[in-house]
């Protein structure tokens, strides 16, 4: 029988806030442990929660950007379960409420693109981490992620196979960043994901027995752990065993999954409105304001890259998958420079030279004016290619521009007919026999002559131009 | 009634004749003469209160200040930084706050010097003081006779005179069935007038901070100096603007409606209570009032609407008492067995009564049942008074339908317990703000007129309750417990 493959994400994303989202303390979970606390995050008796309005700004752009529904009329509620690192012994989330629903994404799977359905999308605190002593004896609890602002992303199991869920989760990463709500690092755990996967048989419209997928810490993981997830439940399935709905853990070290909890002891969180915050009423003036700051998604970008700009569509894929190459590719172009040969220094040379160095586009030592600048100076012929490559090397080490490298090093290139006259005269005057040559159909003959005007301007003649003339002489003769 | 109250004290210190610490003198010397047997106080620090009560002396509070020099106490679930406070319970029998409540702060900014935390039933949970898992308060009427709950030790200490006020707070009466059964007034203003930041939390939809004192005139300065809203507290009202609770409080009642209620449930009414509301209704309408009859028809559901909605939000309220942070933490084999221990051995029967029901009314397939219909409820009765409103000013009615109990004679019946709050549970539901205003005695104890207004009406409140206080007419009676003339 063959068997299609059903899967849903459920994402946590961590947002950029200054603050936490019930108390003024620090959003940095990576201080010194148990810095960032104070006695609202620590659930001290008496103490209440404040909403973030930053917070709750940041998850209404990110809901608007994933295409939610925003529910301007909202609410928090307690979602109640003892945990060490859950200090009020509930955790303020969002229930029947949540800030945004009916959403989607837009994925391209094989040249076809694919809508995957976003169920809801929902505010709440981060809980503490427990660090569990290697023999048991103790486990120590760090508070200062208590409160950090999340939003949760829940994907309708519109997601048909493991690579499918890897691109939905770059697409997701990506929207995110672009709108800056996160830094979306899943191995620091600033963007988090489980995946509900299950089997049926094709055309059934029920859905199987689910698994839920848990610690993968890197999209390649997410990927692999739902690959073996499908084979484990298609051989159960063929060999007419039964899949145990269950929460499964996947181990890095064997790539595969282990049953961590049968769902039959699953909570009763008695989830009720947060009577310590008042609802949420999101006015249209706001709401419009949140919509406007919005940059270009990058689908659309995308698209226009394709569209407008005429580039091949894998250009316009590396380029748009980072707001940060997008932005620094459309400043070069803002520069002057030419699309298609900004898109090729940008993906080959810029992102290879970032990358092999381990450095950031802040730290790019060339500003996008002056690779529009280099560029611009091989386009004119002012450079070969191949002396551009040399310059940008020069520009990568000191920072300079490529006009002043060209200068520095005296790489022009005379293009200038009035300049090479005079010197290509001389040498049809002195290497008769080159010219008798090729007036006799050697072609080879013109290459030798080439060669003397090269020597004579020092390799700065523009070779292409010293061919033509040299021919244009040579026939005028 | 024993005592200054705050205006003689606060005149005196004005004016120079006396010092804050004479009054912080006198109040620690009767603490100590009655409080051993009336014992209201858990805590009572005298070096710390002296040494405020000589900073403000040496001119450390403004001349202006609200409560400049008057000795107070708090009820021992409002949190105060470095100083023990403890709900009554065993589980934060250790517990040192790391901050103050805001109710706290803004009464020491206002120059007042506390003596002194009191004693309560266990996390507010209760009508009688009794569930207090560290001593039993007794009524200054009678030594045999609880002081109501569960703000007992606040009442019982301002109406032994033992200080001039005292905070307590009420989710269901707690502050107005005491002030009742002490003889002593007491106000639960409008839910949000004042901060619940440093309230540990009974339940967070009804809890509310007010005063005892022994007259509404003292009531309407103390709230001045703790009303407000609260940037720390999402539910502390904004934009009441600044309010002088005490201003115009002598206005009397002439023209004044006054709302008594048709078909009141009287089951369990002492025809002595009865009689004593009716005359004090009596002697407003004499004086001016009028008096006109309003209907509330979902009274009779308030005490199961309550005993629903407030269990609830305990049962997630106490769930952060835990052992892992603070507290106490019980030896055991791993975390969950810590969690049980500490619970177990921490809370006592009625708190974790009210666990068990709030959680059961929160669980999956009751929620629906319990907890969602209970809202419904809540919110006929608030539509309730909204009508009511609409035709009076206040609304008079008995606080409790008894006088103080015996210790003991309900402690095992926490149904009968529990319909001790009917005629104040309501205004918690509605977010009303009431007070209880002494209105008699039987049998030596005292019974309280309650006086119910619109949200955030405590002024009419305040002067009927002063109006009151100026006519009434009956032998006011001496406590066996409290500070002589």
């Amino acid at each position: 029988m063959n068997y299609e493959t059903v899967i849903g994400l459920e994402v946590h994303v961590e947002l950029k806030t200054a603050s936490k989202i019930f108390c003024g303390c620090k959003n940095d979970s990576k201080s010194e442990p148990n810095t960032n606390v104070c006695p609202v995050c620590m659930g001290h008796p008496g103490a209440l929660p404040v909403l973030n309005k930053n917070a709750l700004e940041l998850g209404l752009r990110a809901a608007l950007a994933l295409n939610c529904q925003i529910n301007q009329h909202s609410k928090f509620d307690r979602k109640n379960y003892f945990y060490p690192d859950s200090p009020k012994g509930y955790q303020i989330s969002q229930f029947d409420k949540p800030i945004g629903e009916h959403g989607y994404i837009e994925i391209e799977v094989g040249g076809e693109r694919k809508r995957i359905g976003i169920t809801r999308l929902h505010l709440e605190e981060d809980a503490g981490k427990s660090t569990h002593a290697a023999d048991g004896s103790h486990t120590l609890v760090d508070f200062n992620r208590t409160g950090v602002p999340l939003i949760e992303i829940v994907s309708e199991p519109d997601i048909r196979s493991p690579e499918e869920a890897r691109l939905y989760l770059e697409a997701l990463k990506s929207i995110m960043e672009y709108c800056d709500v996160s830094d979306c690092r899943m191995e620091e755990g600033s963007l988090r994901c489980d995946a509900n996967i299950s089997l049926r048989p094709v055309g059934s419209t029920t859905f199987g027995n689910k698994a839920e997928l848990k610690n993968m810490n890197s999209f390649r993981n997410v990927q692999r752990g739902l690959e073996y997830e499908v084979e484990r439940q298609r051989e159960l399935y063929e060999a007419g065993e039964p899949v145990v709905q269950e929460t499964r853990r996947f181990d890095e070290a064997t790539q595969t999954t282990i049953s961590m909890r049968s769902k039959e002891e699953a909570h009763d969180y008695r989830y009720f409105p947060e009577p310590d915050l008042v609802d949420l009423d999101i006015d249209d003036a706001w709401l419009a304001q949140i919509r406007t700051s919005i940059p270009e998604l990058p689908a659309a970008k995308r698209r226009r890259y394709e569209e407008e700009l005429g580039l091949p569509a894998y250009d316009a894929g590396v380029l748009t998958a980072d707001p940060k190459t997008a932005a620094y590719y459309e400043q070069v172009l803002a520069a002057g420079a030419d699309a298609k040969a900004a898109s090729n220094w940008v993906m080959s040379d810029i992102l290879g030279a970032l990358n092999s160095e381990g450095k950031t586009f802040a730290e790019c030592p060339i500003t996008p004016e002056n690779l529009a600048g280099l560029i611009g100076e091989i386009g004119s012929g002012k450079i070969s290619s191949k002396q551009g490559r040399e310059v940008f090397k020069a520009m990568w080490e000191t920072g300079k521009s490529a006009v002043a490298i060209i200068k520095e090093q005296g790489m022009e290139q005379i293009s200038d007919v009035a300049v090479l006259g005079p010197i290509l005269d001389e040498v049809i005057a002195h290497n008769e026999k080159s010219v008798a040559d090729y007036k006799g159909g050697k072609d080879r003959a013109l290459a030798a002559l080439v060669g003397q005007v090269m020597k004579a301007t020092k390799g700065k003649a523009n070779p292409a131009l010293v061919n033509q003339l040299l021919i244009e002489k040579i026939n005028a003769l | 009634m024993s005592g200054k109250t705050v205006k003689e004290i606060l005149t005196s210190i004005r004016q120079g004749e006396t010092k804050s610490r004479d009054w912080v003198q006198q109040s620690l010397s009767a603490i100590e003469q009655i409080d051993g047997e009336l014992k209201s106080f858990l805590l009572v620090d005298p070096e710390a209160a002296l040494q405020t009560a000589d900073r403000i002396d040496s001119g450390q509070a403004s001349e202006g200040a609200l409560l400049r020099g008057v000795p107070y106490a708090l009820k021992d679930n409002i949190v105060t930084k470095g100083v023990r406070t403890t709900a009554a319970s065993r589980i934060l029998e250790n517990y040192i706050p790391p901050y103050s409540a805001t109710s706290a702060q803004k009464l020491e900014a206002a120059g007042g010097v506390m003596v002194g935390k009191t004693n309560m039933d266990e996390f507010a949970m209760g009508s009688s003081t009794e569930t207090s898992a560290f001593q039993k308060t007794a009524n200054p009427y009678g030594q045999e006779y609880v002081p109501g709950g569960s703000s007992g030790g606040s009442a019982a200490a301002v109406a032994a005179g033992l200080v001039p006020f005292a905070l307590g707070s009420d989710t269901g009466g707690s502050i107005r069935q005491p002030a009742a059964f002490c003889g002593c007034f007491g106000l639960k203003p409008t839910y949000g007038r004042v901060s619940r930041y440093g309230l540990i939390a009974f339940a967070s939809s009804l809890d509310q901070i007010g005063p005892f004192t022994r007259t509404a005139e003292d009531a309407a300065i103390v709230l001045n100096a703790i009303c407000g809203h609260d940037p720390m507290d999402s539910t502390s009202a904004r934009g009441q603007g600044e309010i002088d609770f005490a201003e115009g409080i002598d206005a009397g009642v002439k023209g004044m409606r006054i709302g008594i209620v048709r078909n009141l449930p009287e089951e369990g009414l002492d025809p002595a209570i009865k009689a004593a509301v009716e005359q004090a209704i009596r002697t407003l309408e004499q004086a001016g009032a009028q008096v006109v009859e309003v209907e509330l028809p979902h009274m009779e559901y308030a005490v199961a609407t309550y005993y629903l909605i407030a269990p609830a939000e305990a049962s997630s309220n106490l769930a952060r008492f835990d052992g892992v942070r603070y507290g106490r933490r019980a030896e055991a084999s791993g975390v969950i067995d810590m969690f049980e221990r500490s619970r177990s051995e921490g809370f006592g029967m009625e708190v974790k009564r009210r666990i068990i029901i709030g959680t059961y009314a929160l669980s999956s397939g009751y929620y629906d049942a319990y907890y969602k219909r209970a809202q419904q409820m809540r919110t006929l009765i608030r539509q309730d008074y909204d009508r009511a409103f609409a035709h009076c000013d206040v609304i008079l009615m008995p606080t409790t339908p008894t006088t103080a109990f015996k210790f003991g004679e309900k402690a095992d019946n926490p149904l009968q317990m529990y319909l001790n709050d009917i005629y104040t549970i309501p205004a918690n539901l509605a977010g009303l703000p009431g007070a209880s205003v002494p209105c008699g005695f039987a049998g030596g104890l005292p019974i309280g007129l309650q006086i119910l207004a619109k949200p955030f009406d405590e002024k009419s409140i305040l002067r009927v309750a002063h109006a009151y206080e100026q006519l009434r007419s009956f032998a006011w009676q001496r406590p066996v417990l409290g500070v002589a003339e």
